[in-house]
């Protein structure tokens, strides 16, 4: 770096200053809401995959009883 | 060895999907994850989020993690990309320090208005050169470090924080500083 480059990053510190904090608290319940707010949510593609069969059921509804027979 | 063994069977258990070694590890790296996020958006509340969003991407990514690899340095990695994510959607509001002493001498005013404006010039960068700059200017980093959390050769870092300079340089004197 050049002199120039020194005096640009002694200005840069000084203007930012350093991040200096630590983590005040246990993050791990935070954690876990997400992971169960995530493993609750159901993927889009699922919805899709419901929305086709219930279509489906609607234009073959003879086929219902077929269902609930192999069910 | 016991410790270093616990160790080895805990990567391995959370590489398998198992959530209690995924929250042993949590609990281990969390601070550390934390302290580098922050470093990089200067915004403790956003960085608790971005900390609890890199475990989240980490436990999502656990059948692709190798347990004879290091945990630490993987989490770091996903911790920048989670970073520069934010940093492209938020502009980041890059505090002025007051605790620190004046750099040079004259009206406190005007060094104030100086520091803003090296701040605003800063907040102005393209996010990945601002993180390149943040940790290899500001937090001084070695550019060995900053290469493997940003996933790029030390040859890239150091290009990127030329290109800050510069940046940075000409954005300072559209604002009437001369560094």
């Amino acid at each position: 770096m050049t002199s120039g480059d020194e005096k640009l990053q002694e200005m840069l510190k000084h203007a930012i200053g350093p991040a200096g904090t630590e983590l005040q608290r246990d993050l791990w319940p935070n954690m876990l809401a997400r992971l169960q707010e995530k493993s609750t949510a159901v993927p889009w593609f699922d919805w899709v995959l419901a929305a086709v069969a219930l279509l489906a059921l609607l234009i073959y509804p003879h086929t219902i009883p077929v269902l609930l027979y192999h069910l | 060895m016991p410790v270093l063994e616990d160790q080895s069977v805990r990567l391995q258990r959370f590489a398998e999907g198992d959530l209690h070694a995924f929250e042993e590890l949590f609990r281990q790296h969390q601070a550390e994850v934390y302290r580098w996020v922050v470093r990089i958006v200067r915004d403790p509340a956003a960085a608790e989020d971005l900390t609890i969003e890199t475990f989240w991407r980490i436990y999502r990514a656990h059948a692709r993690f190798r347990p004879d690899g290091s945990f630490g340095a993987w989490a770091r990695r996903i911790a920048t990309n989670a970073a520069l994510d934010h940093l492209k959607i938020v502009r980041p509001q890059v505090a002025l320090c007051e605790d620190l002493p004046a750099p040079a001498m004259g009206n406190p005013g005007i060094q104030h208005d100086t520091r803003q404006k090296i701040a605003e010039a800063f907040s102005r960068l393209p996010p990945k050169l601002r993180v390149a700059a943040m940790l290899a200017l500001v937090e001084e980093e070695p550019y060995q470090e900053i290469a493997e959390a940003l996933g790029i050769t030390v040859g890239a870092v150091k290009l990127r924080v030329f290109r800050a300079l510069r940046h940075l340089r000409k954005t300072l004197k559209g604002m009437g500083i001369e560094p």
